[in-house]
């Protein structure tokens, strides 16, 4: 009997000395999930919700660049090649841009002379690939771009000049003379109005003038930009490569400005969402002072305490900035289809900085209560005072 | 007794009402910031996109084609039309004349320039470059320095009433002249107060100011086309209809909407004999950028105002939770749910209105901050404001303490004095 009751004490001694140490840590860490749901729920929801929005706004931050830089690019040219002194490029030009741009922009050249019409009035007359043009310049409001060839794209004011009832017409240049039906008309606003523009290949034929001009529209930053253009220099000896830099400074500074204000209001809604997580958390810990004052009453150490508590609350912001991540993803992603028409990529170089960041709130007022509380006397603590 | 629960519990309770209040401080100095800023984006974003230039262009109706390439005009100076002088500053006299950021006029000439002995056919362009306009009682400057704002000098600005011109660099390279040197063109001798880098055609021309370019042309008051730079609003299929074709009303709505077709059209009839279009270059795309930056600042500003009713609701919510010994008390004193929910609306309604007063002020210096340290311009915060953030301050308030109170309210008093909840 006796030695029943010590084999079972041993029993019991044997248990616990083969039981991992960390089991109990453990299982006070899961009890206290568990057994108090609502207000883990609740503390675990505010720091969801803070991880996904500081999520998605710091993937907007880093992705915005790159949608408003496309959105730029519809203003066209941010790079302009011109034979030097006024000479034509050499014929070799455009594929040799095509292979420096290589896919980051489009290329269209641009062949002009002075042509006149049948009445002896002076016009000017462009050879441009139409495909290009499409894609580089899509403010042209076109009524119908030519397909087949001997059409040709007239501006909406050369056409009372050229063909007024929208009949073929006669153009000359350098005493060879092209026959020539209007396909549309082009409207931009600006010199485009006034000319006639052919296809390469009629132009070519017509005049034997090569492209005097290449347009670039590269996209990028400011610096691949500039390398684009170096490139372009090297490989084109005989070209002047210049920047549009109305284009580019404009480009530059709505960027700027843009990318500062979202840093702004992105700054502040961190803040405030961190600052609701803090508050939740602190209220949580709180909450359980009679949690601490009956373990600090049964012996446990400060540090096991400090702990205890810097535990959780590290598993709290670990999950917390998981599951916020995600869906933080989610809503830039959103918000990139439903503002840009394209989602935003999701940026896993912002993960670190979220988790981290949620570690901090969470560790924050986890200890924040906790240094408060460790003054004070387990004993006033149970007495609920 | 309700009002003295009320007063004894802010009296009491300074630090835990300190919290509260804080939170929804907070949250509304965030709210009122982002709404500053969402509500002035566009106008910031549109003047920041005027660095790209004028997005409308003036010209005589009756024009004759423009023979141009590469910005060598080859249209002999005596063809086409040319608008008056006289007649611009009427652009500021149209409707939308606040919108109107600054105009341009550009006048092409064909000078020979007369160097050891040989003579060289290049373009002067006359513009203004920062002339003083008076229209009534206004009286602004204008010209390329505000409509071009790429173009740089380096040297000086030539006044637009002196002699001088600026020469572009490829130009001034070219002839290797610099800064004060003298420079012989059509048989007048002009100093050079600076060379002009644009990066586009001008940097092969001469730029002189608009009187001198009409002297040499022999026209006075002359001038072949205005580059008008406005604040527009992105076009929409409203913008594109034909005001021909509308009737009064709707009219009406369009000619009083900054769309670039009506600025334009407003333009034709403040300056005889002109035609007036959009660079669509310019215009359309800016619509298109504007349209993005304002669509994302406003979904980013929805987001803020969810995180800020977030922090209140939490704020709130702990802070009753805090609470419940008392609530327990009031119930066993035979307070009704009626009686135990009033007392903590009222305090949330108090807070709120605290809050909303405070956060409305800090929010508004906070706009004007984020307005002055990126815009380099102001933002301020429309006074109409006030009572609609206060009203949602006071909203948030109770709809986040609105779940802690339902769960005041049904505590039992038992459980809740004896702290087992």
């Amino acid at each position: 009997m006796k030695g029943n009751a010590f084999n079972s004490g041993a029993d019991v001694a044997a248990k616990r000395e083969n039981a991992p140490h960390t089991s109990m840590f453990m299982r006070m860490l899961l009890r206290a999930a568990v057994l108090r749901r609502g207000r883990a729920a609740a503390a675990l929801f505010a720091m969801v919700v803070a991880a996904a929005v500081a999520t998605a706004m710091l993937n907007l931050y880093v992705d915005v660049q790159a949608k408003l830089r496309r959105e730029f690019r519809n203003y066209g040219a941010n790079i302009i090649l011109v034979g030097r002194d006024g000479t034509s490029l050499p014929p070799d030009a455009v594929s040799q841009a095509e292979s420096v741009v290589a896919g980051r922009g489009v290329v269209a050249p641009f062949a002009l002379v002075v042509a006149r019409t049948s009445d002896g009035q002076a016009i000017v007359v462009a050879g441009s690939d139409f495909e290009r043009v499409r894609q580089l310049d899509r403010w042209w409001s076109v009524s119908n771009w030519p397909a087949a060839p001997r059409q040709a794209l007239v501006g909406v004011r050369a056409v009372s000049v050229v063909s007024p009832k929208n009949q073929p017409f006669d153009l000359s240049f350098q005493g060879h003379s092209i026959h020539l039906t209007p396909a549309g008309t082009v409207q931009t606003g600006s010199a485009e109005d006034s000319r006639v523009y052919l296809s390469p290949a009629d132009f070519v034929s017509w005049t034997g003038v090569q492209p005097s001009t290449v347009e670039v529209a590269a996209t990028g930053s400011p610096e691949e930009i500039a390398a684009t253009m170096r490139q372009l220099e090297q490989a084109i000896p005989a070209a002047e490569v210049r920047p549009v830099r109305q284009i580019m400074e404009g480009e530059a500074r709505v960027l700027g400005k843009t990318r500062a204000t979202l840093l702004a209001a992105a700054s502040l809604i961190i803040l405030t969402a961190a600052l609701c997580v803090l508050s939740t958390l602190m209220g949580w810990v709180f909450d359980r002072r009679r949690d601490f004052a009956i373990m600090k009453a049964l012996g446990a150490s400060d540090r096991l305490l400090n702990g205890f508590f810097a535990a959780e609350a590290a598993a709290l912001g670990a999950t917390g900035a998981l599951i916020g991540f995600v869906l933080g993803i989610g809503i830039a992603a959103w918000i990139g289809r439903v503002n840009f028409h394209a989602p935003v990529v999701p940026r896993f170089s912002v993960l670190p900085f979220v988790l981290a960041g949620s570690m901090v709130v969470t560790l924050l007022s986890a200890i924040l209560p906790i240094s408060l509380l460790r003054r004070v006397q387990p004993a006033v603590i149970l007495r609920g005072e | 007794m309700f009002v003295r629960l009320v007063y004894e519990s802010f009296r009491r309770q300074k630090r835990r009402k300190l919290l509260a209040g804080a939170a929804i401080t907070l949250g509304v100095t965030v709210a009122t910031a982002m709404i500053a800023v969402a509500t002035d984006i566009g106008d910031k974003i549109n003047r920041e996109l005027r660095t790209i230039g004028a997005n409308l262009v003036v010209t005589p109706q009756e024009d004759t084609l423009d023979v141009e390439i590469s910005g060598v005009d080859l249209k002999p100076p005596s063809d086409g039309a040319f608008l008056n002088e006289a007649d611009l500053p009427k652009i500021k006299g149209t409707f939308w004349h606040n919108n109107i950021t600054g105009f341009a006029p550009m006048l092409p000439v064909n000078v020979t320039l007369q160097r050891d002995g040989k003579n060289e056919d290049i373009t002067l362009l006359g513009t203004y470059f920062a002339k003083p306009i008076s229209f009534g009682k206004e009286t602004f400057n204008t010209g390329v320095r505000t409509t071009h704002p790429w173009w740089k000098v380096s040297g000086a600005w030539p006044d637009d009433s002196s002699r001088d011109v600026l020469l572009g660099e490829r130009l001034a390279a070219k002839l290797s002249l610099k800064t004060s040197d003298s420079v012989s063109l059509s048989g007048r001798q002009l100093r050079v107060s600076g060379i002009l880098s644009t990066g586009g055609a001008e940097d092969d021309e001469v730029v002189a100011p608009l009187a001198l370019a009409q002297e040499i042309l022999g026209k006075p008051g002359a001038v072949r086309r205005v580059y008008v730079s406005a604040l527009t609003k992105p076009e929409d299929a409203f913008a594109r209809r034909d005001p021909k074709s509308m009737s009064g009303p709707i009219y009406d709505r369009w000619y009083c909407s900054p769309y670039p077709q009506s600025i334009a059209f407003q333009l034709q009839e403040s300056i005889p004999h002109s035609h007036a279009e959009q660079i669509r270059q310019v215009a359309q795309n800016e619509g298109a950028v504007l349209t993005r930056i304002e669509g994302l600042i406003f979904l980013v500003t929805l987001a803020a105002l969810f995180a800020s009713a977030l922090a209140v609701s939490a704020a709130m919510a702990t802070a009753i939770f805090e609470r419940r010994a008392e609530v327990g008390l009031m119930k066993a004193l035979g307070a009704g749910k009626f009686a135990v929910a009033s007392v903590f609306f009222a305090e949330a309604a108090l807070l709120a209105l605290f809050g909303g007063f405070v956060g409305f002020a800090a929010g508004g210096m906070l706009a004007h901050q984020i307005g002055r340290s990126i815009f380099n311009s102001q933002i301020t915060i429309a006074p109409v404001l006030f009572p609609v953030i206060l009203v949602i301050a006071v909203i948030v308030t109770f709809a986040g303490s609105a779940a802690a109170i339902r769960k005041a309210v049904r505590l039992d008093p038992v459980f809740a004095l004896r702290g087992e909840l």
